[in-house]
């Protein structure tokens, strides 16, 4: 298994190559050329994950050393990839749900023009490179190389139409959220430096006796601001909504596969100094399970049915939180795989509608497309039951687990919990229903257009459809079956020290059972709630009134942001540019040309020419010479 | 004869040298005040001379009024720079029909 090592450092390269090959060949290559390429590395790279993977379940975790990348006396950072279980599981998320968004995207794109199809596969390589360097580094700072490249690439993607105004913006107001987030992270990164003079991985983790708590505390408060940034939880979540102006693929590879886990699997990766930070472990359940419920309310009154999906992203993005902030490591790691089964087979499945309306999103303008779509819709309903907690569906286990650990812990996040996990079911089944039942109500042209989507779409689907419904079985629960937690078995290495130091709560098996029965139960209720109210939905004007309008308004809170942030900088920036600028710095510079210019314009009357005033000087100044030399 | 006599004398010529050269603007008036401080500079040489001459021989009867040849030399180079002086004067008659020098004031340019 030790060759298969000596290759592990193909599966960034790979991707890289393709982003080289397809940025650099935009002009010459071929449609079919740059899609094959593009999905072509990330195959190659999930086949080796794959081995890899196969390597480190057998108990093989390596720490692989390239070279020096910064080597001075006081500071020496390594180029290591980090082989481990954790890594190789996201490995096979990336690579995997990367591929098959690959494929999508060679049908999905097609009508774009050969240029931007080869820049469009191009971008994805270098996402999905990033994306991997974040998760195999060995240390901090590689890990923050591909945290940068992850905000980068979000930022080419999500403006990849950048002809649009509108979309520009989005893309800017994903990277400078993302840079608010980077700082923390950064923060965190050099306060380590400082303390222990290393950012490698075990380093840090050996030795996290040597910090004080307020360091601790300190650190990983600012490592869950970068979190918050890159996995878009409360106050940095919005730039997550706007994402939807990239192309879908895109959509489903941010919000799946990359990007967003970003910030879990760092903190899953440093539970060890999150463990030892009740306060901060804390802060980071409020804030999951307010993200949770907050995202949840926003998505009941959604009408895009992108926006409904990139909604319910932030909120699952926040039940992970609430797992990590509880000590559930595990059920957040298991809960970001299957999120990224159903979600990547959601969005997927939105795109495919999404293509067969002609670019409608709205889905008011929907409706009865099961008849048109029926692979599509198929899918698209098995990714709602799983995302909606249905057993046996694969977000049940994930999301059960990750309820369970929170009432050991505090049962008002459970509760909370439960009620997110509620609206979930309800504002993800009036999507479905509003979008595959009922009568169609788009323009007459889209309904002549209706047509199930080419095989390069529907087969990604299929795929992600049976993981999402069997992908939740490597997590069964303790009182289903005894060792069937296959996950948390292969996992324990990496959360071992965590689970030294965490109390253990043990739940009864009859409190477990009702747990499940009470979320399952509420949710079973929602998801009819929603099916009777909008598989008839009728297309009405409502004005909205109350707190539905203030949820429709989505709490209001970019406006809160714009008020409270982006207009008092503004206004600074306009009076530095108006008074400080224009009267201050240009008055400073200006008046010195101005001086030297007046100055030189008095004395120039001095050079008269004519000799009776030279010699009157001269005259002069012998005088004064005279003076002194007698009476000073 | 006291020897301030001689300076009352120098100073007057040379003031009146000076004022001659601010106050006239005809080239020629303007050399000739010239060499009228010249010459009182000349004159205050010789009268120091002088005085110096007689203070030493109070100690050394056969001592020599040299420095008196100093003046020779000041006049050589006066008379040279009378020469040339006078060249530029008749040039510049020549070009403007004029000895005012107001009128050298295109050299500014």
């Amino acid at each position: 298994m030790n060759n298969i090592l000596q290759i592990v450092w193909l599966i960034p390269i790979l991707p890289l190559i393709g982003f080289i090959i397809n940025g650099l060949g935009r002009n010459n290559l071929s449609k079919t050329l740059s899609g094959l390429i593009g999905s072509g590395v990330i195959l190659a790279s999930f086949i080796i994950s794959v081995y890899v993977f196969l390597s480190v379940k057998e108990g093989n975790t390596h720490l692989i050393h390239y070279f020096e990348f910064i080597n001075t006396v006081s500071l020496n950072v390594h180029f290591d990839f980090q082989i481990d279980q954790l890594s190789s599981l996201f490995l096979l998320i990336i690579t995997g749900v990367g591929f098959l968004i690959h494929v999508y995207s060679t049908s999905y794109m097609h009508e774009e023009p050969t240029k931007d199809f080869a820049k469009y596969f191009a971008y994805l390589n270098l996402f999905v490179f990033s994306m991997l360097l974040l998760v195999m580094g060995g240390n901090y700072i590689i890990m923050f190389i591909g945290w940068e490249g992850v905000g980068l690439c979000s930022y080419l993607l999500i403006g990849f139409w950048f002809k649009n105004n509108e979309y520009t913006n989005a893309a800017k107001k994903a990277f400078i959220m993302n840079r608010i987030g980077d700082l923390g992270f950064l923060l965190a990164v050099f306060w380590l430096l400082s303390k222990l003079g290393s950012a490698d991985f075990h380093q840090v983790f050996d030795n996290v006796a040597k910090l004080t708590s307020f360091d601790i505390g300190g650190i990983t408060l600012l490592l869950f601001v970068g979190a918050t940034g890159k996995s878009a939880q409360i106050p940095l979540y919005t730039w997550l909504p706007d994402a939807m102006a990239g192309p879908t693929p895109v959509s489903a590879l941010i919000h799946a596969a990359t990007m967003v886990t970003a910030g879990i699997y760092m903190i899953a990766r440093s539970n060890i100094l999150f463990t030892m930070a009740p306060l901060t472990q804390a802060i980071i359940s409020i804030i999951g399970i307010s993200t949770a419920l907050l995202a949840a309310t926003i998505a009941l009154k959604q009408n895009d049915i992108k926006k409904v999906l990139a909604y319910s992203t932030v909120s699952q993005l926040g039940y992970m939180f609430v797992g990590l902030g509880v000590g559930a490591y595990t059920g957040a790691v298991f809960h970001v795989m299957t999120h990224a089964f159903f979600k990547a087979l959601l969005f997927l499945g939105a795109g495919s509608v999404i293509h067969a309306m002609g670019g409608e999103q709205d889905m008011r303008n929907m409706g009865g497309l099961k008849k048109y779509m029926s692979i599509t819709h198929i899918t698209f309903l098995l990714g709602c039951l799983a995302i909606a907690g249905m057993p046996p569906f694969s977000g049940f286990f994930s999301k059960d687990e990750i309820l369970a650990a929170a009432f050991a812990h505090q049962p008002i996040l459970w509760i909370a919990g439960v009620v997110g996990a509620l609206l979930t079911a309800f504002y993800m089944f009036r999507l479905y229903a509003m979008t595959f039942h009922g009568q169609f109500r788009g323009t007459h042209d889209q309904q002549h257009h209706l047509h199930e989507s080419p095989a390069a779409i529907t087969i990604p689907l299929v795929i992600l459809a049976i993981l999402a419904v069997v992908g939740g079985w490597i997590g069964i629960p303790e009182v289903f079956m005894h060792g069937g937690h296959r996950l948390e078995a292969f996992l324990e290495p990496i959360f071992e020290k965590s689970n030294h130091i965490a109390v253990k709560h043990e739940l009864s098996h009859a409190t477990e059972y009702t747990l499940m029965a009470v979320s399952v139960g509420g949710a079973l209720i929602a998801l009819l709630f929603a099916w009777n109210k909008f598989s008839k939905y009728q297309k009405a004007e409502i004005n909205e009134t109350g707190i539905g309008k203030v949820i429709a308004n989505k709490w209001y809170v970019d406006e809160l942001y714009d008020k409270v942030i982006v207009q008092p900088l503004q206004s600074l920036a306009t009076f530095f540019n108006q008074v400080i600028e224009k009267n201050i710095i240009d008055g400073l510079v200006n008046g010195v040309g101005k001086a030297v210019h007046y100055g030189s314009r008095q004395i120039r009357l001095l050079q008269s020419g004519l000799v009776g005033t030279y010699i009157l000087l001269m005259v002069i100044g012998m005088l004064i010479l005279f003076i002194i030399q007698l009476f000073l | 004869m006291p020897v301030y006599y001689y300076i009352f004398l120098a100073v007057a010529l040379f003031s009146i040298g000076v004022i001659g050269v601010l106050i006239r603007r005809n080239a020629i008036i303007i050399f000739m005040c010239v060499e009228l401080m010249l010459n009182a500079a000349n004159l205050l040489l010789v009268a120091f001379s002088k005085m110096h001459h007689q203070v030493l021989m109070k100690t050394n009867p056969t001592a020599a009024s040299d420095a008196q040849v100093f003046v020779f030399f000041i006049m050589v180079v006066a008379a040279a720079e009378v020469s040339v002086g006078l060249a530029i004067i008749v040039m510049m008659y020549r070009n403007t029909h004029s000895v005012d020098v107001n009128f050298l004031n295109r050299l500014k340019n």
